[in-house]
């Protein structure tokens, strides 16, 4: 789950971390309220969840209250990578000398926690990444002993970091490694860390992403979150307990286990794409797939207006196809979907599925043996019906 | 020969009592598995289909001599249980556990190392050596024995590959799902090393997908070590950047671990790589 660059500096400052005393506005009178109350030059900052909103125009320097007013006004509800602004953060200008990059994440490979920092902040890390490899200094921490002393020492020095800033530095680098681990993020960036005129260190733009499987022992990070940028179809899944991420094709998927799932996904691509066909929606079904969740999970694919076509397809391990076939004509009778449906139901009791399926004699359910017939006829029937 | 389980594995099941537990204890023991006993705290002295249930792990290997354990408790407690399991020294620990927060994850697969535990998983189906033994939930119809190895990160569309190499006459020598979360006892590179040693593999399907670089790492060791032909499959190639795809590991994130650059990696290792999982079998014919 991402947190907003407000909340992830809110919460730096919980950790100890200085960040500029800026506040959160909805509307341009409130922008304007707290610029005159800051009584200096701020900076007006969009609150999205996507990266580059420097570049789309949603971060504005203003020099007065009444040009905070006309940039938050322009800023409000604009539309940046198809997510709306609906608030913006109105902070204090920094005097800017050095900027810094400090991060924390999860290094899937080494199974550890790594720092990252360079004193070319400010910049893209994954440019910085690409251009400039070396300037990065990157240091894995013990997940069992977490940060030593010589460790900070190590990266103050190796980064390059004039010696007056090693204990300030030292002492952010210690909270925001507290606030990564106390918070279950799996990144904890601040980009820059800015060094400014007087001396001191402050965290100007902060990103903290949270484990979403540790959400669950995080409940004041957890109540934080802000779905107003995810389709209503993600929000109903996931509050009906199904995994699922809304596409733009033709061609809604339902399948168990996410492996499974994206691989169905990919061959309605493969028999589609010269068509310009394919998945409408990543979806896995879970174990069990009981006829409420078939149910629920149908509806979900329906309440997509582009989808042409239902592929389902179940490979019964442990899940019986005969209690699919059952929960999909349920979900059948109940949902009543207008979309042909192509049904593949392989493995445990697929024979007894299939009969189920079969006998009910639904003119617009079309039953496949393999998955690759079954990406086929869902190819077929969505270019039918265009 | 096989990797990891035979028919003289002697497994204990964590969380025996439970309903997932006992479920799949049930298969596993119909399977021909030597399930000696289980651990749930609470019920120690009971009894489950005629082997005993322990409070502890520690009073379970003294008694069983248990060489393998299965977890199967909720992620609440999963890390835990497969650390109780490394401290009373069961040398190969299989977690089936789902959504276990990464920061616990990497204290336990740190813990396990250092104790010499090897883990498989978590969030995976477990590992199956057909007509021997089953430690996991993989359905005994999905494979025959045979001499490919297959190893992958997910469960169904092992099924699925298992059971159309099954329906081509190929058997199998063993499955080791490794699982799809971001931070994992054993590897690619792990499981391609022991069937690079295994006398009755032959051949070695490997069933890949989007997010982190398991499956570069992998190209690199078979371009390097490995002299068994690989055929391998990577799902996620319709998957948008940026979007976890169900495995808290499947996410394209910063450009890096999209299933193009995986293929390519793979190819030019000289892994055939099928762009269709029902073709895995030709590549393995």
């Amino acid at each position: 789950m991402k947190l907003h660059e407000y909340q992830s500096k809110f919460l730096f400052r919980e950790f100890g971390i200085p960040i500029p005393n800026g506040q959160v506005a909805k509307t341009p009178d409130e922008a304007a309220a707290i610029a005159s109350q800051l009584g200096v030059p701020v900076v007006v900052k969009a609150q999205v969840h996507v990266g580059g909103r420097g570049k789309a125009g949603g971060v504005k320097l203003a020099r007065d209250a009444e040009e905070a007013r006309r940039y938050a006004a322009d800023i409000l509800g604009m539309d940046i990578k198809g997510l709306v602004v609906q608030q913006v953060l109105v902070d204090p200008g920094a005097d800017i000398q050095q900027e810094i990059y400090l991060a924390i994440t999860n290094d899937r490979g080494a199974g550890s926690p790594l720092i990252m920092s360079s004193l070319e902040g400010g910049m893209d890390i994954e440019e910085l990444n690409r251009s400039r490899p070396d300037a990065i200094i990157r240091e894995h921490i013990d997940p069992i002993l977490g940060l030593n002393g010589f460790q900070t020492t190590h990266i103050a020095s190796a980064m390059g970091l004039p010696r007056a800033h090693w204990r300030s530095f030292g002492n952010i680098l210690r909270s925001l490694y507290r606030c990564y681990i106390e918070s279950d993020a799996e990144l904890a960036e601040i980009n820059p860390l800015v060094i400014t005129g007087e001396g001191e260190l402050l965290a100007v733009d902060g990103k903290v992403i949270i484990d979403d499987n540790a959400l669950f022992r995080q409940p004041k990070l957890a109540a934080q979150r802000d779905d107003s940028g995810e389709p209503e179809s993600e929000s109903l899944a996931r509050e009906a307990g199904i995994s699922y991420i809304k596409l733009d094709g033709q061609i809604g998927c339902m399948v168990n286990g996410a492996g499974l799932a994206m691989t169905t996904m990919d061959m309605t691509k493969l028999y589609g794409d010269a068509d310009r066909i394919g998945p409408a929606n990543f979806l896995d079904i879970g174990g069990g797939a009981s006829p409420e969740q078939v149910a629920a999970a149908l509806r979900i694919i329906l309440s997509d207006a582009k989808v042409q076509c239902v592929l389902i397809n179940i490979f019964g391990g442990i899940t019986r196809c005969d209690e699919v076939a059952d929960g999909i004509l349920t979900a059948y009778n109940e949902v009543k979907p207008s979309v042909p449906m192509v049904i593949r139901l392989q493995g445990t009791n697929a024979s007894e599925g299939n009969a189920i399926i079969s006998q009910a004699q639904i003119p617009n359910i079309i039953s496949a043996q393999t998955l690759t017939q079954a990406a086929q006829l869902a190819v077929a029937a969505v270019k039918e019906r265009a | 020969m096989s990797i990891f389980i035979d028919r003289n594995s002697l497994v204990l099941v964590q969380g025996i009592t439970g309903r997932q537990g006992g479920f799949h204890a049930r298969l596993m023991m119909a399977y021909g598995t030597k399930v000696v006993g289980g651990v749930t705290p609470g019920k120690g002295g009971e009894w489950f289909e005629g082997v005993p249930v322990f409070d502890t792990m520690r009073a379970a290997v003294r008694t069983t001599n248990a060489d393998t354990s299965l977890v199967t408790v909720p992620a609440r407690f999963a890390p835990d249980a497969i650390m109780e399991a490394a401290d009373a020294g069961v040398k190969l620990i299989i977690c089936l556990t789902e959504h276990i927060p990464v920061a616990d994850m990497m204290k336990v697969v740190t813990f396990c190392q250092r104790l010499g535990s090897r883990l498989i998983g978590p969030n995976c189906p477990g590992v199956m050596t057909p007509g021997q033994a089953k430690v996991g939930i993989i359905p005994a119809m999905v494979a025959e024995p045979g001499n490919v190895g297959v190893v992958s990160k997910s469960g169904t569309l092992t099924y699925e590959v298992g059971f159309a190499m099954k329906n081509a006459g190929i058997g199998i020598s063993t499955i080791v799902g490794i699982g799809g979360d971001p931070v994992i006892g054993t590897t690619f590179v792990d499981v391609l090393e022991m069937f690079e040693n295994d006398p009755e593999t032959e051949k070695v399907a490997l069933l890949g997908e989007i997010g982190g670089s398991a499956e570069i790492v992998a190209a690199d060791f078979i371009k390097n070590a490995m002299t068994k032909p690989v055929a391998a499959f990577i799902a996620g190639r319709s998957a948008p950047p940026g979007k976890r795809m169900g495995h808290a590991g499947a996410i394209v994130d910063g450009g890096e671990g999209s299933a193009d650059e995986k293929i390519q990696a793979l190819e030019a290792a000289g892994a055939r790589v099928a762009n269709n999982p029902e073709a895995i079998p030709n590549l393995l014919a």
